[in-house]
């Protein structure tokens, strides 16, 4: 019988030939934290009475959900972790360095192949470079922070096949919120999630890390896709690991088979308060909007800001919104300011701040007021996500936002395809 | 002790932002603490009614979202005995039964509010005593169970020196 990715990926750090359902325990390639999670990380890793992490070089905690700090109880998290990062000499990137899923591709920590668990849920992102990644709790990581292994549930695989052409003006970002929206919330829960088709071929690797970023969305344990020849570029480019490509046999067993044509989609939004809640933007026409967000560890990259500055250049944000930018990471950051989108961001009417997750988890740098309607490039809209469960959350590619901020509502961004 | 059914307002899909959200889990360290201000955005009143050994009753998906282990904490702070659903988030899942909450999954229709219940986890029954229905729930897996008896992951991999589950 056939194995799946995940199958392979598992059997191969097990050292046993694994099959979906069985429960193995695994060496595990890299593994982190975020300051969300960390806090609880230290205490469990000091409860395990270890003397120190398994290895250094695969164990990292990253500052990024509230960076820099805004208020005390933070600031101490924040120095806790940057006391147990001295005295156990674990690498630490501390507040504005950028957001854990740009940076834990980005400086090369993960390659093909690789089984990797963050205490993030958004760990699943890297399965676009064909990494089994996926977020687990605190205590689950500081056991792999002592010990280098954990156990795993092998996943039963969803095959979902996109393809067609997108047309102008809509990418990623809407696909997976048309796939979010027939499959719903609950729809992967437990499951792998391999992705194929030519709309995804035709993707750069930054347009398919928005796709299995929201994998979770689904429920699924992780969302992977195969390594082309992008792919193998891109690692190359980035990490001096050795990729070890691992590709589905043809024969292997799926739990089920989706297919998607993407020529004829148009911009999908998200409505408050569920990601799968998801409408066409021609259905939204009249909703105004407060707030523009474009970052996070969705649709923050490079690509992304190209795009948003695409339809802002020479042009001014509505009087009525405010339009925050916060760039995935300082690299991303550097670029922007050297191909001049910042300029444009800035002289639009924006407001560019740190890289790091504060909008999306509504920690700092733009809490809704009451009543009041945000459009964001993120991956979640739960009542309270932004800080405030008195606002509402839209959810939209980076391109709906910037053309939505122009006009102070909702806005299809095929408006401005000369510019795309 | 007796435990009585909680139920909230939402039935499908609660988040763990929901369960305990980042206004508050970003700046304190302490599950006591957490615990006040659980499912305050879309139940606000609802910290205020739990008692100790209360059961938690929702419907599919229950801790979907966020890895945040705050929120299993925070609902064993709060004095919940066990968490029923009708199916539960994978991460949710693991990190209930790495701190020692445990979880059950089974038909949570036939269960309102103030309903009082007794887990049976050798026979694989949950009974409701104010409707009188015997309920099957679906066996936990050796793993988590293993992870119970031992009171949790930490302290499962302190006594074995690493995980044991033969």
């Amino acid at each position: 019988m056939g194995k799946t990715i995940a199958e392979k990926i598992l059997s191969s750090h097990s050292g046993k030939d694994l099959k979906a359902g069985d429960i193995a325990i695994c060496n595990v390639d890299f593994c982190f934290g975020q300051d969300g999670t960390s806090s609880i990380i230290i205490d469990s890793f000091k409860k395990l009475s270890v003397a120190k992490p398994f290895d250094k070089s695969k164990f990292y905690m990253i500052i990024d959900h509230s960076a820099p700090s805004p208020n005390i109880g933070v600031s101490a998290i924040h120095k806790k972790m940057r006391d147990f990062a001295k005295q156990f000499e674990i690498g630490l990137y501390d507040i504005g360095c950028g957001v854990c899923h740009q940076l834990v591709p980005q400086e090369g920590y993960v390659t093909c192949g690789d089984l990797v668990i963050g205490a993030d849920s958004h760990t699943c992102t890297y399965g676009a470079i064909n990494v089994f990644s996926t977020g687990v709790g605190s205590t689950d990581l500081a056991i792999t922070a002592a010990s280098g292994k954990n156990w795993f549930r092998v996943p039963e695989t969803i095959k979902i096949v996109v393809e067609g052409r997108l047309p102008k003006g809509v990418y990623s970002k809407d696909v997976m919120l048309h796939i979010a929206k027939d499959i719903g919330a609950n729809g992967a829960t437990y499951k792998a999630v391999e992705f194929y088709g030519d709309a995804i071929s035709a993707m750069s690797v930054d347009a398919r890390f928005t796709i299995t970023n929201m994998a979770v969305e689904i429920g699924a344990k992780i969302g992977i896709m195969e390594a082309d020849s992008k792919v193998l570029k891109w690692v190359a480019e980035h990490s001096a690991r050795e990729p070890k490509p691992v590709k589905a046999d043809m024969d292997a067993k799926y739990y089920s088979v989706k297919t998607y044509n993407v020529s004829e989609l148009v911009p999908q939004v998200a409505k408050p308060h569920a990601v799968d809640n998801v409408a066409d933007v021609t259905e939204l026409a009249d909703v105004k909007i407060d707030q523009a967000f474009v970052g996070t560890c969705t649709n923050g990259r490079l690509e992304d800001l190209e795009i948003t500055a695409a339809i802002l250049k020479g042009r001014k944000i509505h009087p009525d919104v405010k339009f925050v930018i916060a760039p995935a990471s300082r690299k991303i950051y550097l670029e922007a300011l050297r191909k001049g989108y910042i300029d444009i961001f800035i002289n639009a009417g924006c407001a560019v701040v740190a890289p790091g997750c504060g909008p999306c988890v509504g920690t700092h740098n733009g809490v809704l007021a009451d009543g009041e309607v945000a459009i964001s490039t993120a991956n979640r809209n739960f009542k309270g996500r932004m800080g405030n469960p008195n606002s509402f959350i839209y959810l939209a590619s980076p391109a709906t936002v910037a053309a939505s901020a122009l006009t102070g509502k909702i806005t299809d961004p095929r408006e401005h395809k000369k510019r795309l | 002790m007796k435990h009585f059914a909680r139920r909230l307002k939402v039935k499908d899909n609660i988040n763990t932002d929901y369960v305990i959200s980042g206004r508050y889990k970003f700046k304190i360290q302490d599950p006591k603490e957490l615990a006040k201000h659980i499912f305050e955005d879309i139940d606000p009143d609802f910290a205020g009614r739990i008692k100790k050994g209360d059961i938690l009753v929702a419907g599919e998906n229950f801790g979907c979202g966020s890895s945040r282990e705050q929120a299993p904490q925070a609902l064993k702070s709060s004095g919940f005995s066990a968490v029923v659903a009708k199916s539960f988030a994978r991460i949710f899942y693991r990190n209930a039964f790495n701190i020692g909450l445990l979880l059950i999954e089974c038909n949570t229709d036939f269960i309102d509010d103030g309903d009082e219940l007794e887990i049976d986890i050798e026979k694989g029954k949950l009974k409701n005593k104010s409707n009188g229905l015997l309920l099957d729930i679906n066996p936990i897996p050796s793993v988590m169970k293993k992870l119970l008896d031992d009171g949790g992951v930490v302290e499962h991999f302190r006594k074995h020196g690493g995980f044991k589950f033969e």
